[in-house]
């Protein structure tokens, strides 16, 4: 692996595994020259920052296309069987994590609005599949790719902020599309422009403000789940450098340690973005 | 750490996932649950209506017997007068043709006795002509005589 020393060694597993389009005229690391504008894997962390925006993290929609599969998956097996007598132990299991995400809709949504529920079902248990794929040992996977002849591979998706911030755009176009469909365009400006100070000299103070708060919500949202999710798997990573016989010491800890994290950081996103559905659907 | 299209994409995958999860996962797991809640409800109302009937049942149950054994009581006792009774009138019955009985015995008797008396007297009468007659040496017209022998029988 291309990681002789601890610094190139984490640099090396924050990198994903790039799939993007390279200009025109661009040297790549090994001093060829690219001689049209093509589509490629970045074999350093420098090209796959030059590919700009016009680029794919494989591994991040990778993985969370292969979680969120899982899921649908196998709730939808216990869907088509599911009876209404004696549940079976996976209908169980299922059960219990739709009457959790009922009770949360119950308690945060105060609108009415069939679509809720189940969003939330789907944002709890693909981010907590997601987030859990960070209980792997960071060097599992990556060497695996590595022997397929994949540089750079980093498989927990919300340690990317692509990956956090995609799912918080989705959330926060369905505020946009509630705001406007429940309080109609006029009442939507209106609600920005006159709260929190219902005066009219103060209408661009409370435009600057309420726009402010709308847009730090999707932000928020996709920075508190990837800060949480990176942090963590710094820290796994840096445990990983420790010699072999001493990093279940620290390993062990950390690892039960983020059963709660990742079980917490699936929930409290969930529950936020539930709260601010719910705050789109408020007419006053 | 670079932002490009991966957000998209990511975007677009979340999309695809709730809607499948609206339309084919939701509906059928809460259907169930909720179809469960209902019939776990209906066997609890049943349940409570089921040992409500068997209250009165019981109840019911319990007042038939009652009757029945009152029924019962008043039938033996029926029986036991009924019984006295017929006892009773046979016992009169018994006693009615004993005395019949006894009656018609002695009536017989009665009568046997005046034949026998009667014929004695016949007899006497015959022994005490025939005396008569030997005494007078004459022989009796027992026509002519028998007024008076048979005012001789009478006193006899």
């Amino acid at each position: 692996m291309a990681a002789d020393t601890p610094v190139e060694y984490i640099k090396h597993h924050l990198q994903n595994l790039t799939y993007g389009k390279l200009p025109e005229g661009y040297e790549r690391a090994d001093g060829t020259v690219v001689e049209e504008a093509s589509w490629t894997f970045a074999r350093t962390a420098a090209e796959a920052s030059d590919m700009g925006f016009m680029a794919f993290h494989v591994d991040t929609l990778g993985w969370s296309i292969v979680m969120g599969i899982l899921f649908l998956g196998i709730f939808r097996f216990v869907a088509s069987r599911a009876t209404s007598g004696v549940p079976g132990g996976l209908q169980n299991a299922v059960e219990i994590s739709v009457e959790f995400i009922q009770g949360m809709v119950r308690d945060g949504f105060h609108g009415r609005n069939q679509l809720i529920a189940p969003l939330a079902l789907t944002m709890f248990v693909w981010i907590l599949l997601m987030n859990s794929l960070k209980l792997i040992p960071v060097d599992y996977i990556p060497t695996i790719a590595h022997a397929m002849g994949l540089e750079y591979f980093k498989i927990v998706p919300t340690t990317d902020p692509n990956g956090t911030f995609g799912i918080s755009i989705g959330v926060f176009l369905l505020i946009l599309f509630y705001s406007f469909k429940v309080k109609g365009p006029g009442g939507f400006l209106k609600e920005l422009s006159f709260t929190p100070f219902n005066h009219w000299a103060l209408i661009p103070f409370n435009l600057v403000l309420e726009l402010l708060v709308l847009f730090v919500k999707p932000i928020s949202l996709a920075l508190r789940l990837f800060g949480n999710m990176y942090a963590g798997e710094v820290v796994f990573i840096l445990i990983a450098l420790l010699p072999f016989w001493v990093q279940w010491t620290l390993n062990v800890p950390w690892a039960i340690f983020h059963i709660l994290v990742i079980l917490l950081q699936a929930f409290i996103f969930t529950t936020l973005a539930v709260v601010y559905l719910s705050a789109a659907h408020e007419d006053h | 750490m670079n932002i490009n299209l991966t957000l998209i994409g990511q975007t677009i995958a979340f999309a695809i996932f709730v809607w499948f999860c609206v339309k084919y996962v939701w509906p059928p797991i809460t259907g169930a649950m909720s179809a469960r809640q209902k019939k776990i409800a209906d066997g609890l109302s049943a349940a409570d209506r089921a040992s409500l009937d068997l209250e009165l049942a019981q109840e019911k149950a319990t007042k038939e017997m009652h009757k029945a054994k009152e029924e019962a009581a008043a039938l033996i006792d029926q029986a036991n007068k009924r019984a006295a009774q017929i006892v009773e009138a046979s016992k009169a019955d018994a006693r009615k043709e004993g005395d019949k009985l006894i009656e018609q015995a002695r009536a017989e008797i009665q009568q046997e006795r005046v034949q026998a008396r009667d014929a004695l007297r016949a007899e006497v009468a015959a022994i005490a002509i025939a005396g008569a007659e030997k005494i007078l040496e004459t022989s009796v017209d027992a026509k002519a005589h028998s007024e008076m022998l048979d005012k001789l029988a009478a006193e006899l």
